[in-house]
């Protein structure tokens, strides 16, 4: 079974994936891990950069952390604030 | 319960003097600040103008979790954590902290220890505009 997530996405990624918000379809299940090389996969200049973590409902979420279609998911590129 | 913490992520100019009232108390012995500004250049270019962005409602939580951590961590009074987004000229202030404290040591700790996991935990983002270009700040080598 495949899902649909939505990501939304801050600083760099938007540059790279073209927009603040897009739909991306996963295999049920999915971890944060999973969503990470697919996104390298597709946008090869995610290797470019320093970081990139995942906030899963306001949290970062770790590797193994599944994602549901519920869920917020959202892009985090190096931070820098301050 | 008086509140000991103050977070705020505002599109407005900052005020180093309400975030000093913010922490000032009978019991504190001092008061240490830390702001940022909007420098001129950077690794030898010329920087016109900053543009910051921010996931807000995970950027409000981490900039509580920093400050509950200082409290923790150091035995610190009260903290504000004020940040600015939208666009920033030069000298403006995207930053204010300010940590009231019953010695100073511990003050001075815990506004270091702020700002530098804020540059770490915190989803905000800056965009370095140049005459002649712009780029995303730490976001590749």
């Amino acid at each position: 079974m495949a899902m649909k997530i939505k990501v939304l996405c801050f600083g760099i990624t938007r540059d790279i994936l073209g927009g603040f918000e897009k739909e991306i379809e996963l295999p049920e299940g999915a971890s944060v891990a999973f969503l990470k090389q697919r996104l390298t996969d597709e946008y090869p200049q995610f290797q470019k950069l320093n970081s990139l973590r995942i906030a899963v409902n306001e949290e970062y979420g770790n590797e193994e952390l599944v994602i549901t279609e519920q869920d917020e998911i959202v892009l985090i590129p190096p931070v820098s604030g301050g | 319960m008086v509140e000991n913490i103050e977070i705020i992520l505002s599109n407005e100019p900052l005020s180093l003097s309400v975030c000093q009232s913010f922490v000032e108390d009978p019991a504190a012995g001092g008061i240490v600040h830390f702001v940022g500004a909007v420098r001129n250049h950077t690794k030898g270019k010329t920087v016109i103008r900053l543009d910051f962005e921010a996931y807000e409602p995970m950027a409000i939580s981490e900039m509580q979790k920093i400050a509950e951590q200082a409290i923790q961590k150091f035995g610190v009074m009260k903290i504000a954590i004020h940040h600015r987004v939208g666009t920033l000229e030069i000298g403006e202030l995207p930053v204010i902290i300010a940590v009231s404290s019953a010695h100073r040591k511990a003050a001075f700790e815990a506004c270091q220890y702020c700002i530098d996991t804020l540059k770490e935990t915190v989803p905000i983002w800056k965009k370095e505009i140049f005459e002649d270009g712009e780029v995303w700040v730490s976001a590749t080598p």
